[in-house]
């Protein structure tokens, strides 16, 4: 029981994690309707920004905040760069134009870091509750990534500045023509969107060993996630997550691991067949 | 003027007589998930090949061979390696060929080595399977799979008569898989009741659910493992989730100096290695245990990992072939290899000549090691076999 009850916690705090990475794929797919392909490439890029300020002497969570403004800055960048121009254009040019930028995250990073992998090593310090062992850098990454999901509710809900994101979600034109520079909104959007994935990246970076690489698993998984909650929604994606990682969780006790994403990727099917908007409902 | 030029033709025709070349060809894996691994090979291969050259070149039929290398890197990727070792036979018209690291690569390398009845020397490949499909021209540097985690049972059991359960857990490759295959069927051998024998994808990061699993299980021991980063991520969860383990044996992983980033996660953990510097060989031919490993210091300013050593070898082993056969010629090499039986630095080396395993490793024998502490640092330490032990085994670890 106590496996089970394990497996279960362990799945959830994991996938809180998930979903924030999510959220930052759906939270562009659903303002602006770009599928982010640089997405993986982008949460790698955070979990090496996490290892530099860490190298540097930060203490990895004091060093979340400058990861997550450097994530801001170069996601306004790359959206003036490559996505900007090509936006109006047909989905498959930004496509294009987002994986070009994945693949040269990954050229420049392998140039740098090799893909030798790379540990942020500190102290982590284990509980027992009752023979279910926990790590702090769970627990902490966990309500990191909740977190920041309120924060990011807050932002949209509460701020003219998320009204505007919202506005320009709904009905581009109409949002221009009450006066919202619609282009200066899109950029923001995908700078949020970039900050979270980096976020999710640097999160995961404290929990296991990463390399430039590492990103793709995470990108497939955000994948999946935001279609189970239903694409451009951010909750959804969220529970998305929370999904993923309870499947991992607690079908491990039964069944060989191995099978695990067998698993996930048949419920991704059924969800696909049986509710083509996700389990939440499409772009809100 | 003219006669000067005629003269000059001369000396650069009889140079050219004089300075023989043997060209050895390989690939690396330079980038992705083989890179710590093969580069280290790479690095033992390169010292050989300084080692020979600086005494002017193998030695045979008279002759002196200089050695020139020619590598690729095949991003650890089935097809490159496929590609480029086809190239290095046809294009580069490479005289004798070294593996990739790792059984995966090899076993893809192998097929061309074969089809183009090129000599191979496979180091870093300690899968059985390549080598009971009949191939002729495979030779094994690496004791076989069959026997790598044998013997960390043996050492388990004899630290811990009373031990009744192990858990077997390992990465889904070919090398990996069949490694712990054999280490079940061989600790079942021995009355051990083996209660998780699961398999886990190479990409995996996350040990979580494994981990509760073995928890569950009630195991007193863990072996398995996989390569680096899988065995490193492993192992550094299994501390902080406080598996209540008497033993942790991983494969690849815990030999390599790397392994000592992981703090305390790493103390306690064992693994078998194919070589340590602290070994005593006493060798037939080329340099001692003592000697390999200050040129490799010299060169590289660090000590030597097994993959490094097990490069060296590879090199040793084609050299002494060349030099008992007196000659470059292939089929005259190949007859030199089946009948080496030497000792080296990197222990005994003897290849099958059964044709149903024939190249497969006899003579080469694993030692385990251990991380353990001293003096406030970590150290490996040789603990299996006794003989060759330099610190007692610290069991149970938790």
């Amino acid at each position: 029981m106590v496996e089970i009850l394990s497996s279960v916690m362990d799945g959830l705090l994991i996938g809180l994690v998930y979903g924030l990475a999510a959220i930052g794929l759906t939270l562009i797919f659903g303002v602006m309707d770009v599928v982010n392909l640089a997405h993986g490439a982008i949460i790698a890029l955070g979990m090496f920004f996490l290892y530099l300020f860490f190298g540097a002497g930060l203490h990895p969570y004091l060093a979340l905040l400058p990861v997550a403004v450097l994530g801001f800055i170069f996601g306004v960048i790359v959206y003036q760069i490559a996505v900007r121009k090509i936006i109006s254009g047909p989905p498959l040019m930004s496509l294009l134009a987002t994986f070009a930028v994945s693949m040269i995250i990954i050229g420049v990073g392998t140039a740098l870091w090799s893909t030798s992998p790379y540990n942020i090593n500190f102290k982590v310090t284990t509980y027992n509750f009752f023979g279910y062992t926990v790590t702090s850098a769970r627990l902490v990454s966990a309500v990191a990534a909740v977190l920041v999901t309120f924060g990011l509710y807050y932002f949209l809900y509460r701020t003219v500045l998320g009204k505007a994101v919202r506005a320009v979600a709904n009905n581009r034109e109409a949002a221009e023509l009450m006066g919202i520079p619609s282009q200066q909104i899109l950029a923001i959007t995908f700078g949020i969107g970039t900050m979270l994935a980096m976020l999710s990246g640097a999160l995961i970076a404290t929990l296991f060993p990463f390399t430039i690489l590492s990103g793709g698993v995470y990108e497939l998984k955000s994948f999946v996630a935001s279609v189970l909650g239903g694409l451009g929604n951010p909750t959804g994606a969220l529970f998305g997550g929370i999904i993923l990682g309870l499947i991992e969780g607690s079908v491990a006790p039964f069944i060989q691991v191995s099978w695990t994403n067998v698993i996930e990727f048949v419920i991704f099917v059924g969800i696909l067949l049986f509710f083509p908007t996700g389990l939440f409902g499409g772009r809100k | 003027m003219k006669k000067k030029w005629m003269f000059l033709v001369l000396v650069a025709i009889f140079g050219m007589a004089f300075a023989q070349t043997v060209k050895i060809g390989l690939t690396v894996s330079k980038t992705g998930k083989f890179n710590v691994e093969s580069v280290n090979q790479l690095n033992g291969i390169k010292l050989w090949q300084k080692w020979v050259n600086d005494q002017g070149g193998i030695a045979a039929g008279g002759k002196h061979y200089k050695v020139e290398l020619k590598f690729y890197d095949d991003e650890s990727k089935a097809q490159r390696v496929q590609q480029l070792y086809s190239r290095l036979i046809s294009q580069d018209k490479v005289d004798f060929l070294i593996s990739p690291y790792s059984s995966g690569l090899t076993a893809k390398a192998a097929i061309i080595s074969e089809q183009y009845g090129k000599i191979m020397v496979a180091t870093g490949a300690a899968s059985d399977s390549i080598f009971k499909l009949g191939y002729e021209n495979v030779f094994q540097v690496y004791t076989p799979a069959s026997r790598y985690l044998t013997s960390t049972v043996d050492m388990i059991k004899a630290a811990d008569p009373s031990l009744k359960k192990i858990a077997v857990v390992y990465e889904d490759s070919k090398f990996a898989k069949a490694v712990a295959t054999a280490a079940r069927d061989y600790a079942k051998k021995l009355g051990l009741d083996v209660a998780i024998f699961e398999g886990y994808p190479p990409s995996t990061t996350d040990f979580g659910p494994l981990i509760n699993k073995i928890k569950a299980s009630g195991a007193g021991a863990l072996i398995g493992g996989g390569h680096y980063s899988d065995g490193a991520t492993f192992a550094r969860q299994l501390y902080e989730q406080k598996a209540p383990l008497k033993m942790i044996a991983l494969l690849v992983a815990p030999a390599s100096d790397e392994f000592a980033q992981l703090g305390d996660a790493a103390l306690g953990v064992a693994a078998p290695s194919q070589w340590e510097p602290l070994v005593k060989y006493t060798q037939s031919c080329g340099p001692s245990p003592q000697q390999f490993t200050e040129m490799y210091e010299k060169a590289y300013g660090k000590e030597p990992a097994y993959r490094a050593a097990g490069g060296f070898a590879a090199g040793l082993i084609l050299q002494k072939a060349i030099m008992d056969a007196g000659s470059v010629d292939a089929a005259k090499v190949r007859a030199a290899l089946d009948n080496l039986d030497i000792t080296i630095f990197f222990g005994k080396i003897k290849f099958s000549t059964d044709p149903a395993s024939h190249g497969l490793q006899l003579g080469h024998e694993m030692v385990q090691i251990q991380w353990q502490k001293k003096d406030g640092k970590l150290v490996k330490e040789i603990v299996w076999p006794l003989a060759a032990k330099t610190a007692k085994l610290i069991y149970p670890i938790h």
